[in-house]
């Protein structure tokens, strides 16, 4: 059974179309990165998920409606949003029992072991917390509910380099058991492109790109090309093509690497540049300009 | 955790508890514990009013002559009435002003500090959360209120016990005439069938626009209505929207304790089958009921502010 499944999702704010269409399928035990551009429609997507709005199309969450069946999805369902949506009013005994009284999959346990590797307190406040131990708290409290789907929407956002790598190392050693699926949207691509296992592109509410990592480094290639053999490259119709160092980079989307070598170096683009490639041809020159 | 064995031993026990749940006691239990924690002034205020009322007694008692309860025991009635009535209305008063000012902020502010987000990742339908912080102002604070106020009254007459204790009184005579139960009970009656049943569409309409409204909740409270009024006089001459809702606010007394009463006073003589047969009471809770499940459609649609 996928784990989301979505055929037509739309999404509508007045005139504004946050999200156009979108069909995607989520296989269980999976690590998705969902990146696009600010206003792409990320967290549109991951709130239709998740049963916080209304959206027509169709939509199943572990085999459930997510609008009409929150409550009942939320037993199975974990969501981070960014750092500021724990109560700053409460303490952290009363957040650990709180959960624990009306979740039926939290253990408490596993959140009291998380907790005693942090400097947390426990009669401390949310609001005497820093952003990072706030983050750390979250995620104390979620990696103790044994869910099946884990939803990331800009996690780390605002935390320092420490907190950032801790964040994804307890996540995938102390969490990730190859059965559960992680969402995950971010900026900072370079921190998940190692534990990612899948990537989508979602651009002006449209999923422009959607495959395993395996099949990127199948089908695309980045290759340094020098100015002579430039015009060779560009009858191949590169995806993207930019200039550093006096060469001309480009990415290519199903080209024979045997093919490609003959230009240069051919290597495997990491996301950031195949991101600029497949979205930034399109909006990224229109973003620069109005800077 | 992630060895296969690990993996395969974990399988079969998560999905035979995916249908696991907390029973709806719970659910509701938690709920209402979290909002105690949110706002610890909805236990404290009455308290810290009462006390700072007892302090004032105390001193008056010592100090002023006039109140001191052995020269004010010679007359025939409960020498204590006058304090026990100033106790129940500053006691009281705090619980409108609070019931008031939670209602305002329920719904709203965790939209305006996202927790919303927080709150709906977890298992909990909308409407327990809306019935849970609607049982404070309408169950919680009233029944808390009757509670603080017996204690402060029996404060009272402590203070006055040890105060003719020493100023050479009858105890027994301080005690005859003023342990009088009849009061908290118009009290008790008063609360159930005015703060809570009367009063029910009031408290559900601040809930409703705490859950509506995007910006000020204050503002959407009063100004609706005051615009309807408006409106109203302007097109038709005619102020039945104000005279109903002055009846809704005022002439609670007159709908509870029978004809003669003052206004928001408690009354001598309770008319309950008057008061249950009155059809504005069923009307109201009507209209409380329909705001309560507005309130909590509303809480699924809305994002953070």
């Amino acid at each position: 059974m996928a784990c989301i499944e979505a055929r037509g999702l739309r999404k509508t704010y007045g005139k504004k179309v946050a999200l156009d269409g979108v069909n995607l399928r989520v296989e269980e035990g999976r690590i998705v990165g969902l990146i696009g551009p600010n206003g792409a429609g990320k967290s549109t997507a991951l709130y239709t998920m998740l049963g916080l709005t209304p959206y027509e199309g169709e939509l199943r969450v572990l085999g459930r409606n997510p609008w009409t069946e929150r409550n009942l999805l939320m037993r199975d369902v974990c969501f981070m949003a960014d750092v500021a949506v724990l109560p700053r009013w409460i303490r952290v005994s009363q957040l650990i029992d709180y959960v624990a009284g009306i979740h039926p999959r939290f253990e408490r346990a596993k959140a009291e072991a998380f907790l005693a590797k942090t400097t947390i307190q426990r009669d401390s406040k949310v609001s005497e917390l820093s952003k990072g131990m706030v983050t750390q708290l979250h995620l104390a409290i979620v990696m103790a509910i044994d869910a099946r789907l884990l939803v990331l929407d800009e996690p780390t956002l605002g935390l320092d380099i420490l907190y950032r790598k801790q964040f994804y190392d307890s996540l995938l050693n102390d969490y990730f058991d190859r059965t559960r699926t992680i969402v995950v949207t971010t900026h900072q691509v370079e921190e998940v492109e190692n534990i990612l296992t899948d990537l989508m592109f979602i651009d002006r509410g449209r999923i422009v790109l959607d495959a395993s990592m395996e099949q990127i480094e199948t089908r695309y290639a980045e290759v340094a090309v020098r100015p002579e053999q430039a015009a060779a490259a560009r009858a191949l119709k590169p995806v993207s093509e930019r200039t550093a160092l006096g060469r001309s980079i480009f990415v290519f989307d199903g080209i024979d690497r045997a093919k490609l070598a003959a230009l240069g170096e051919v290597r495997t683009p990491n996301i950031a540049d195949l991101f600029v490639a497949i979205i930034g041809g399109q909006n990224g020159m229109a973003q620069g300009a109005t800077r | 955790m992630s060895t296969p064995d690990a993996i395969a031993a974990h399988m079969p026990e998560s999905h035979a508890y995916s249908d696991a749940k907390k029973p709806a006691s719970r659910l509701i239990y938690w709920s209402i514990v979290r909002e105690f924690w949110e706002s610890p002034s909805i236990y404290a205020a009455p308290l810290a009013v009462a006390a700072v009322a007892l302090l004032g007694y105390l001193v008056a008692a010592i100090f002023l002559p006039g109140h001191q309860p052995t020269r004010v025991m010679t007359r025939h009635h409960n020498p204590l009435s006058e304090v026990y009535e100033i106790v129940t209305v500053v006691v009281m008063m705090t619980v409108v002003f609070l019931q008031v000012l939670y209602s305002l902020d329920a719904l709203y502010g965790e939209r305006r500090e996202r927790s919303i987000l927080f709150w709906k990742s977890l298992p909990v339908s909308d409407g327990t959360t809306v019935l849970a912080k609607a049982f404070i102002p309408m169950i919680f604070l009233p029944l808390y209120g009757l509670l603080v106020t017996i204690v402060a009254q029996f404060g009272v007459l402590l203070i006055a016990t040890v105060v003719v204790l020493f100023t050479g009184g009858s105890v027994a005579m301080l005690w005859g005439q003023s342990l009088m139960l009849t009061p908290d009970l118009l009290l008790g009656y008063h609360l159930l069938t005015v703060h809570t049943l009367w009063y029910a569409p009031i408290y559900c309409w601040i809930l409703f626009v705490s859950a509506w409204s995007k910006r000020s909740p204050f503002v959407w409270v009063v100004f609706p209505p005051l615009a309807i009024y408006g409106v109203e006089r302007l097109l038709f001459g005619t102020t039945l929207f104000a005279d109903m809702l002055q009846s809704r606010f005022m002439g609670s007394s007159h709908a509870t304790a029978g004809e003669g009463m003052t206004n928001m006073g408690m009354g001598t003589h309770p008319t309950p089958v008057a008061f249950l047969a009155n059809p504005s009471l069923w009307l109201g809770l009507l209209v409380a009921a329909a705001l309560l499940y507005g309130a909590a459609r509303l809480r699924r649609y809305h994002e953070p502010i």
